[in-house]
């Protein structure tokens, strides 16, 4: 039991970085990248490719497994981000589709539906319940650098201006900001920031094959920062603790109802979080931590009136 | 077989694989035209046409136009009510949130599908044709009858656009709606009946992939790459653009197996929308 709450604990970092890095895209760029598990995956690949085939060490494939990431995020930016919305939505999904079918058949270097297998895990002197602590305080760790680095992002110059391209190019343009450039650098370090987290789950699990670019974890992620509070790393995290303690407290229903099959309650199982997710967006909109908005000070240092409140309201509908 | 032969052949397959991709690429484009909101739940109800045919056709024994007919309804319906609950409530908050909420509600229907029929492969009861041959062009039947139903079907909805007042309706809806509410059109019903006519001919495209291959839970998010790269390719909301997008995708396709492993045919759907974008960001039909 220990290590089954252990291994929620790990795999609820690993969505807390994925979280994370959405968040910088969309949250504060408003980039709808619909593609972010090819980050994921090849962040996974690379660093186990290195480590299988070429011997690296596993904290030099996890490293370069990120730039990877990194780089494609960028590359990424150059081919779709002037993309309006809805286009850049269904771009972005076919190319984590073409990333897909990569990773299916180019069976010389992927392995194909087989997946590599032994990747080595990271600490392969430890065993058992040690290992399982030790690589979740990891995590952890993970987590709170990359939480911290976006915080700093966020509060910066750089999350300032990202957010005014957010909510509109053409302002931030006019202000005299390269908007490619700022949109490029939110791909790219989100994009790196999903390729730890491939990283991190390669080396916990031992394993990867395409089946990582199954079309649930995509929505498990949005539903994460959505239920969290687009915007707010905060949130981010908190959103993908709590969407792993559904996905996994979902499946004591096999216990309750012992009379349906595996894949039913299996579809159950992505019933519920299919259904929570509109429920939270029809009914939480801004998710459990919204965005903080600036309340501004009147010069007199009076709170904040009741039109600002008005209009930090609208702000937030957006 | 000589090059032109082989080349010929795979245009001829091209455009009766394209035909079929037509009918839910038109789909997406008509409820984008309306509605301006991508709805990527297309794919949960290709699928549930797909079934839909399976029971008329495999439980039932009825014909192949009994189970077109009952798929055009039933994902059509089913189209109309989780649009009602899950999308319209949302639509305030802009065309993404909806794009993203269609996507959780893909998830549901797909899964309300699987814990129906689980996930084993289904197939619908057809007889087996020998091929035609035309000089040295082989057409197999099926195939060939898939692309008089796809062909029919869209003569059928250029009618109903082009001649009918509920047509015009619709046109003036998806021109402008705030124009179209003032001269006494109810957007909401436009809205319904466009949503009701896309997703009923997303299922009966479900049915003419069902034609060819297996059926499962998800049977739609197979093909959907190709179906959102013909809808895109021919300009979000342009219908007949979207027929001339499925047609240069499927021949595409085909083509492309002559240079590359049949396993990358899909990729063609992505180059093209990256292609597509590049050259003609309101798509080949479009207006500049």
């Amino acid at each position: 039991m220990l290590i089954y709450i252990l291994t929620i604990l790990t795999f609820g970092s690993i969505y807390a970085l994925l979280a994370l890095g959405l968040n910088l895209m969309w949250g504060m760029a408003g980039l709808v990248n619909l593609g972010i598990l090819a980050y994921y995956a090849l962040g996974g690949y690379v660093s186990a490719l290195l480590t299988v085939k070429l011997g690296f060490p596993v904290f030099a494939g996890m490293l370069i497994g990120t730039l990877a990431a990194a780089l494609l995020g960028a590359v990424t930016c150059v081919g779709l981000v002037k993309l309006r919305d809805d286009y850049l939505a269904i771009a972005t999904l076919g190319f984590a589709q073409v990333m897909a079918l990569i990773a299916q058949n180019e069976v010389w270097l992927t392995n194909g539906t087989d997946g590599i297998g032994q990747v080595p895990r990271l600490g392969v002197t430890l065993q058992g319940e040690t290992f399982s602590i030790v690589y979740l305080l990891l995590c952890l760790l993970v987590v709170g650098l990359v939480f911290a680095g976006s915080e700093i992002l966020r509060r910066s110059p750089f999350g300032r201006v990202l957010r005014a391209i957010r909510d509109d190019a053409m302002v931030a343009a006019t202000a005299g900001k390269h908007v490619f450039g700022f949109q490029m650098k939110a791909l790219a370090v989100g994009g790196g920031i999903m390729g730890l987290a491939g990283a991190c789950y390669v080396h916990y699990i031992g394993f990867i094959s395409p089946e990582v670019f199954q079309p649930q974890l995509l929505i498990y992620i949005f539903l994460a920062l959505i239920l969290g509070g687009r915007g707010n790393n905060v949130g981010a995290v908190a959103g993908a603790f709590f969407v792993v303690i559904i996905v996994e407290g979902t499946r004591f229903i096999a216990e309750l109802a012992p009379s349906l099959s595996a894949v039913q309650v299996g579809a159950i199982r992505q019933l519920i979080i299919g259904v929570g997710f509109i429920v939270v967006l029809q009914k939480w909109p801004r998710g459990m931590f919204p965005e903080p908005l600036r309340a501004y000070r009147e010069p007199n240092g009076e709170r904040p009136t009741a039109s600002t409140k008005v209009a930090n309201d609208l702000a937030g509908r957006q | 077989m000589d090059l032109v032969t082989e080349i010929m052949q795979l245009v001829a397959n091209g455009l009766m694989a394209g035909a079929v991709l037509a009918v839910p690429a038109i789909a997406f484009s008509l409820i984008f035209a309306v509605l301006k909101v991508s709805n990527f739940s297309v794919a949960a109800h290709i699928a549930l046409g797909a079934y839909t045919a399976y029971m008329v056709n495999s439980l039932l024994g009825w014909p192949e136009a009994a189970a077109v007919v009952a798929a055009f309804v039933v994902s059509g319906s089913a189209g109309v009510v989780s649009d009602h609950l899950a999308l319209k409530p949302l639509r305030s908050y802009g065309p993404l949130t909806v794009a993203i909420a269609s996507m959780a509600l893909n998830m549901v229907l797909e899964n309300l599908l699987r814990f129906g029929f689980g996930n084993t492969v289904q197939a619908l009861d057809l007889p087996v044709y020998r091929n035609w041959l035309f000089g040295s062009v082989h057409i197999p039947p099926q195939q060939f009858y898939n692309f008089l139903i796809a062909v029919t079907i869209m003569a059928a909805l250029f009618c109903l656009l082009a001649f009918t007042s509920i047509g015009k309706a619709m046109r003036a809806v998806a021109d402008n709606p705030m124009l179209a509410d003032i001269k006494g059109i109810n957007p909401e019903n436009i809205s319904r009946l466009a949503v009701f006519i896309g997703m009923g001919l997303a299922g009966v495209g479900g049915v003419l992939i069902a034609l060819e291959a297996a059926i499962e839970p998800t049977l739609g998010f197979r093909v959907i790459l190709p179906v959102f790269a013909a809808a895109v390719l021919g300009g979000l909301g342009n219908i007949p653009g979207a027929v001339a997008g499925a047609l240069i995708i499927g021949v595409a396709e085909e083509l492309s197996t002559l240079a590359l492993p049949v396993a990358y045919r899909s990729a063609i759907g992505f180059v093209a929308i990256i292609i597509a974008l590049l050259f003609f960001p309101r798509g080949i039909l479009g207006k500049r």
